[in-house]
């Protein structure tokens, strides 16, 4: 452990887990007529040290959630435990907790050191002590030099480490995101999100983190919680997450996915699956964990990257191709396959073959990759 | 500089802020507190005095209720002395006639300084803002010099001394030069908003100017307008001071309620005079605000990319010229009429220069300036922090009954200060809220009545700034009094420079609101003045007027360079050797 590192674990004293049992949040719509769930019977346990992403698209209560547990909005039901206290009772400023803001939310009338020294100041320590913390995170956060400046005097990029410190710097038990990249643009987010997983990550401090991005959920994480509509879709680490996805909504919103509708057959008792598609039978040797009945209709799901596409006549699934964008990492085709629209990504697109819209193909598909949905 | 390549956030976060409710409040008590204090004193000073003057005039002799003597009032005529009924249209032609003239002047000078490229915008600008600050009584008092019996036109230039300017003719002149800033005030912000673009549309579609006016411009601004006029028609209902002194036999309800208490003891018809009064204001005034503003259709759109040429057409922009030109012209002569008339011995008859009024006024004059200085400084930090306090707490809070202590907080701006000023009398005239003869229901009224200025700029700052800031304020640890001082009231800096200015120029010039109040120790230097009209010494009056404006204006300045000094940003930090030696000593 660097000497850097143990500095900077001082940051993070007394970080706790955070669990939400049987969270609900009921919103009067605006008319004050009838109501909405924004958050419906929500379990969640974030583990000490652990950053956990909650995604989804707008309106799924993800912002509602984290507001619950920073003590903005109170749950209509349910209880949200920091660390081993209830905090039922506790208003947002007595939690010992952290947020950064998407519009960051700086002082716009106190200069960057009193931003960052603010919550210090507001706990009273004694202003060595103060002028120590601040110094210390503001030259961790490569803002020394800064402290006189004004928020609207620095860069966006700066102005989000502004936010950062600022949140880091009371020490927090839990460090709360609220979409806090959004306001960037698309090369200055990625490099961002990287910083600040690493702090995340050098700190060890218990984080959530709300946004909408998948790709910046995927990179961040240890954990991943996808939401729709206020209920909790499926959690786990983004691998488990990308690759065994639980429905058909968790498949298309991380990353994308074909579905193919076919019929049970059955199931081993090694696991592995038979359905029928198109009258053709398939055997699935790595299906997931998703339980179909016999006789019911499924859905197969599998990424557009396992598909590979050859020449046509040789054995596989024959498909014309529709349509062709080139990225420059890949292309993307879209095959038509019967009634189905198949879509395959081919990477590296200069060692491969192309083909052209109207070409006959056949598609390659492992099967080990096709994972065993419900139809909704 | 990118946005569209990102994908969608989520909408703002406005809305989730109306989920919070009672649970939340209870656990911050300060904030339970302050909630509970704001609506005890609007109790207390806003709607007891209301009921106390309903219930004056509406209970019998027996105690029960009757509406008998409204009528009464209404119906009968006083055998031979006009009637109150015609004192009520009297009023109401009153109201209306300022109402269209101030609107137009406002529309004039608004349309001027927003669409055109005429020359000396900012000072015409200048010149419709200044009267909101002006003493009352400068313009009557003019009008006194010019046209009245003595008067520098009439009888010094045409000979004529038995002209009659006091009247309907003299009050329409003087109220709408009076009230044509607020007019002004509101087009402004309206034609202000009006984007540039949707006039070059109907332009580039081939429109004449005039036609664009007329289907473009105009009917975008009609909200604005009928604002406008029922601001204004509110202010000349209200008027007591012009009224009294050149209303001459022309009566209305604000002076006819006064004379009434005051020469006859007549509480009841004075009462019911004040209700006549407040019927309509009030009226206006929620219609104004809760009806009208949701109609008007100010088309938002993103800030325009380029500067607009504006109107510059000679045609147009001249003949808008010289009428700005004259309504100033207008403005400057009567105030330099009375500046002129501090100087000399007797108006009309001895034109040499003297400071013998002046020396008047800062002698036998002076404790009434004091007073009024006192309590006006005295009311403006309450007024402008607890405007501050009732915007925040209606805009960012919910609690139940919030809308009530909006309503009742703003309310305060439609009651007519003759109105307040009875309710005032007769609600802290006994125990438990003897208050009658203390500075306290003087401050109490400057406060109340002030407030509503505060509230609105304050409110409208606050909708601007993202609720986020305030959230980090507190999830630093910070309570809600601690946000308020550090976050809510620096930030809002300019709302509650112009709530202070506000409140205190309103203490130094109302009359009506307090001609029930003063006591022999509190008397006030806007009631001396009305005093020396009642005996008409009105050189004395102008050099206290003009003693009056200086004040104001260096008040201003005062309040300015405090303001600054307090909540003004300073780059704070400590030096860089400073944290060097802080890291070097935590090393240890």
């Amino acid at each position: 452990m660097s000497t850097e590192t143990q500095d900077l674990r001082a940051f993070s004293g007394q970080s706790s887990s955070v669990v939400l049992d049987q969270i609900t949040k009921v919103f009067p719509t605006p008319e004050g007529m009838g109501e909405t769930t924004a958050v419906n019977h929500i379990d969640l346990e974030i583990a000490d040290g652990e950053m956990v992403t909650l995604l989804g698209p707008s309106g799924c209560g993800k912002t509602t959630t984290l507001r619950m547990i920073a003590g903005f909005e109170y749950p209509s039901s349910g209880s949200i435990m920091i660390g081993d206290r209830d905090v039922a009772n506790v208003p947002p400023n007595k939690r010992g907790i952290s947020m950064v803001f998407q519009s960051y939310a700086l002082f716009p009338h106190l200069s960057i050191w009193e931003n960052v020294a603010y919550g210090l100041k507001v706990k009273k320590l004694p202003k060595e002590e103060m002028i120590a913390r601040t110094g210390k995170i503001m030259k961790l956060m490569a803002l020394d030099g800064y402290e006189k400046r004004f928020p609207n005097q620095l860069s966006g990029g700066q102005q989000q480490r502004v936010a950062l410190a600022r949140a880091v710097v009371i020490e927090p038990s839990v460090l709360l995101f609220d979409e806090p990249l959004s306001n960037l643009d698309a090369k200055l987010r990625e490099r961002m999100r990287d910083e600040l997983r690493a702090l995340q990550k050098r700190l060890g401090i218990t984080s959530l983190y709300v946004t909408h991005d998948q790709a910046e959920a995927m990179a961040i994480s240890d954990r991943v919680v996808i939401m729709k509509d206020g209920n909790l879709m499926q959690v786990g680490t983004p691998q488990e997450i990308y690759e065994y996805p639980t429905s058909k909504f968790v498949a298309n919103f991380i990353g994308k996915a074909n579905f193919i509708d076919g019929q049970m057959l059955g199931k081993d008792s090694d696991g592995t699956a038979h359905v029928t598609v198109g009258g053709r039978s398939l055997s699935l040797a790595n299906p997931g964990g998703i339980e179909v009945a016999v006789g019911q209709p499924c859905a197969l799901a599998f990424r557009p990257e396992s598909v590979k596409l050859d020449d046509p006549g040789l054995d596989g699934i024959p498909g014309k191709v529709t349509r062709v964008t080139y990225f420059g990492d890949k292309i993307e085709y879209e095959a038509a396959y019967g009634e189905h629209t198949v879509v395959i990504e081919v990477y590296n697109p200069q060692l491969a073959k192309h083909y052209r819209e109207g070409d006959e193909v056949t598609m390659i598909l492992d099967l080990a990759t096709v994972r065993l949905l419900q139809q909704d | 500089m990118t946005a569209t390549a990102l994908p969608a956030a989520d909408p703002p976060k406005l809305k989730m802020k109306q989920g919070n409710n009672l649970a939340m409040l209870i656990r911050q008590p300060v904030l339970l507190v302050t909630i509970l204090l704001v609506f005890a004193v609007l109790f207390i000073f806003v709607v007891l005095p209301m009921i106390t003057v309903f219930q004056l005039s509406f209970t019998t002799e027996e105690g029960g209720f009757s509406i008998q003597p409204l009528i009464d009032i209404l119906t009968s005529d006083k055998g031979g002395y006009p009637s109150y009924r015609a004192t009520f249209w009297n009023s109401m032609l009153l109201g209306v006639i300022v109402a269209i003239c101030a609107t137009a002047v406002g529309y004039l000078f608004a349309f001027a300084t927003t669409r055109t490229e005429m020359r000396g915008k900012r000072f015409f600008d200048l010149v419709a803002t200044l009267p909101i600050i002006s003493p009352p009584f400068v313009l009557s008092l003019s009008i006194i010099f010019l046209f009245g019996k003595q008067g520098m036109i009439t009888n010094g230039m045409f000979g004529i001394d038995d002209f009659e300017v006091k009247g309907l003719g003299g009050l329409v002149l003087v109220q709408s030069l009076s009230f044509f800033p607020v007019a002004y005030l509101t087009l402004r912000g309206i034609l202000e908003s009006i984007d540039d673009s949707v006039e070059d549309a109907a332009f580039s579609m081939g429109a004449s100017r005039g036609h664009i006016f007329r289907t473009v411009t105009l009917p975008l601004s009609l909200p604005g307008i009928i604002s406008a006029v029922l601001l204004v028609f509110i202010q000349s209902l209200e008027d007591f001071s012009n009224p009294a002194v050149i209303g001459g036999g022309y009566s209305t309800l604000a002076v006819e309620a006064y004379r009434v208490i005051t020469g006859m003891n007549d509480t009841i018809t004075g009462g019911m005079l004040a209700i006549i009064l407040l019927l309509p204001t009030v009226a206006a005034y929620l219609f104004q605000k809760y009806w009208l503003r949701k109609k008007s259709f100010v088309t938002v759109s993103g800030k325009p990319t380029q500067v607009r040429r504006k109107l510059h057409e000679k045609h147009i922009v001249y003949p808008l010229f010289a009428a700005c030109a004259i309504v100033t012209a207008l403005v400057f002569m009567f105030y330099g009429t009375v500046l002129f008339g501090a100087f000399v011995k007797v108006w009309g008859i001895n034109y040499e220069f003297t400071l013998e009024h002046f020396a008047y006024v800062f002698t036998l004059g002076a404790d009434a300036l004091l007073n009024s200085v006192e309590l006006a400084a005295i009311s403006a930090p309450i007024g402008g922090v607890l405007g501050m306090v009732i915007a925040y707490l209606t805009v960012r809070q919910r609690f139940p009954g919030r809308k009530l202590m909006a309503i009742s907080s703003m309310l305060t701006f439609a009651i007519p200060g003759i109105v307040a000023s009875i309710g005032f009398m007769y609600t802290f005239n006994h125990q438990p809220l003897l208050l009658q003869g203390t500075a306290i229901i003087l401050v109490a009224m400057f406060t109340f009545r002030n407030i509503p200025v505060a509230i609105e700029s304050g409110t409208t700052t606050l909708l601007s700034i993202d609720p986020c800031i305030e959230e980090a304020s507190t999830i630093s640890g910070a309570d809600t009094g601690y946000t308020f001082r550090r976050v809510i009231l620096p930030m809002r800096r300019n709302a509650f420079f112009s709530g202070l200015v506000y409140s205190f120029v309103r203490a130094m010039t109302a009359v009506s609101a307090i001609i029930f109040l003063i006591s022999p120790k509190w008397s006030l230097a806007t009631s001396k003045v009305f005093a020396l009209f009642e005996s008409s010494k009105f050189s004395e009056a102008a050099a206290f007027v003009m003693v009056l404006i200086v004040i104001i204006f260096i008040a201003i300045g005062v309040i300015q360079t405090i303001v600054n000094i307090l909540l003004k940003p300073k780059a704070k930090a400590p030096e860089a050797a400073e944290i060097k030696l802080a890291l070097s000593e935590g090393e240890k």
